[in-house]
C-alpha cells in the first residue's frame, strides 16, 4: 500500500526508449482540436426575448416570490424553481457590476482588438447581470459602477442573435457606489 | 403559422485547437508511428499493453519498459460506418475496430479499411497501412487492412 502522503511517482521515472527511435527527435506534443457543429433552438422565453431584442428591446423575467427580476428570460426562477410568465422590458443602461481586461486573443473572434474589457452590465430594473464589452473609453476609465448604455447595431444589421448590441459606453452620469454595485446590494430593494 | 412565429434555430460551433503535450511514454508511441513503428509498454508480469500507458491500469505503477510489436493483428471487435460523420479522419465507409496486435495483449481501436462489410469478421488477421507523410500522430496509420491469406492462430 502506497502511503498516501508521499509525493507521486515522479513523471520524470526513467522511461527505457526502444533503441529504433531513441536517436530520433522525440514527439513532444500532438494537436488534437475538437470541434462540434450543432443546432440551438432557443427556449419558448428566449425566442421571445430574440424577437424583442432585434427591435431593440430587451425583455427579463420577474419572480412570482419576491419581484426580482432576471435577463436573458429562462421561464423559471433557478433560485425557488419556479415558472416565471411575467415578462418586463428593461432599460438599456446601466452599471458596470464586474469587468475583466482581457490581453489575449481568443482564436476566432479576430474582431476583437485586445486588450478589452468585457462586464457583467446590471441594467436598471435588473437582479442579475448582463454580459458585454465596454469602449467608447480608456481601458483603464472602466470602474465598478461605473454607467453605461448600450451601443445598438445600425437598424438594418439587427437580428434575432445576441449580437444586436456592439459594447456599452459611458453615460457620465454619477457611478454606482461600490457597495451597492452589481450584485452586492442583492439583499436590497430596487430603488 | 406565420414565418415570424417559427421556432428560432441556429448552428452552433464549439470547437477547441488543442494541443496536448505527450510526455515520454505517448511521446516514444507518437515518435515509432512518425518511423513506422509500433510500441507498447511492458507490465511487470511481462503482459504488454498497446498503446502504452504511464501508469499499470490495476496497479497504478509506472511502468518504464518499452517494447516494439507487431505491424499485423486480430480484429477482436468491429461495427461498421457508413456514411463516416463530416469529422472523422476517413471519408469512405469503413469498419471502426478493436485490434490487438500481435505481441500485444490489449487492444486497439483504429479503421479496417475493408471495401464491405462482407469483408469483416471476427477474428481475421489485418496489417497496418502506412500513410507516406507522418507527423507522429495516430492518424499517421490510415488503417489496417485485412490480409489476403488466413493464418490460423
Amino acid at each position: 500500500m502506497t502511503d498516501p502522503n508521499s509525493p507521486p511517482a515522479s513523471l520524470s521515472e526513467d522511461v527505457k526508449i526502444p533503441e529504433s527511435i531513441s536517436g530520433l527527435e522525440p514527439v513532444r506534443s500532438v494537436r488534437s482540436p475538437i470541434k462540434l457543429v450543432y443546432d440551438f433552438v432557443p427556449s419558448p422565453p428566449v425566442q421571445e426575448y430574440l424577437r424583442s431584442y432585434s427591435k431593440k428591446k430587451i425583455l427579463g423575467h420577474r419572480s412570482p416570490v419576491d419581484g426580482a427580476v432576471f435577463v436573458p428570460p429562462r421561464g423559471v426562477d433557478p433560485r425557488h424553481g419556479v415558472l416565471i410568465e411575467e415578462s418586463v422590458e428593461l432599460s438599456d443602461r446601466g452599471h458596470v457590476g464586474n469587468f475583466c481586461v482581457t490581453h489575449l486573443p481568443i482564436p476566432g473572434r479576430d474582431d476583437l482588438d485586445i486588450p478589452y474589457v468585457s462586464a457583467w452590465i446590471h441594467l436598471d430594473g435588473a437582479n442579475v447581470g448582463f454580459l458585454g464589452l465596454v469602449a467608447g473609453c480608456e481601458n483603464d476609465e472602466v470602474h465598478i459602477g461605473m454607467r453605461v448604455q448600450a451601443v445598438w447595431k445600425k437598424e438594418e444589421e439587427l437580428g434575432n442573435t445576441a449580437e444586436n448590441i456592439l459594447y456599452w459606453k459611458p453615460t457620465g452620469e454619477p457611478s454606482v457606489p461600490v457597495e451597492k454595485a452589481g450584485n452586492r446590494a442583492w439583499d436590497q430593494p430596487n430603488e | 403559422m406565420s414565418e415570424s412565429e417559427k421556432p428560432l434555430k441556429a448552428e452552433l460551433t464549439v470547437e477547441y485547437p488543442f494541443t496536448r503535450t505527450t510526455g515520454k511514454v505517448i511521446g516514444a508511441f507518437m515518435t515509432g508511428l512518425r518511423e513506422k513503428r509500433l510500441f507498447g509498454i511492458k507490465r511487470s508480469d511481462g503482459s504488454v499493453l498497446v498503446p502504452p500507458l504511464e501508469y499499470d491500469p490495476i496497479t497504478s505503477e509506472p511502468l518504464t519498459e518499452m517494447v516494439e510489436v507487431s505491424q499485423s493483428g486480430v480484429v477482436e471487435t468491429w461495427t461498421w460506418i457508413d456514411p463516416p460523420r463530416p469529422q472523422s479522419p476517413w471519408d469512405a465507409p469503413h469498419a471502426l475496430t478493436l485490434i490487438r496486435l500481435d505481441g500485444s495483449d490489449t487492444s486497439m481501436l483504429h479503421a479496417v479499411l475493408a471495401g464491405s462489410p462482407s469483408e469483416m469478421r471476427t477474428g481475421m488477421r489485418v496489417s497496418a497501412k502506412w500513410k507516406e507523410e507522418r507527423v507522429g500522430h495516430i492518424t499517421d496509420l490510415e488503417g489496417f487492412i485485412p490480409e489476403t491469406k488466413e493464418v490460423d492462430s
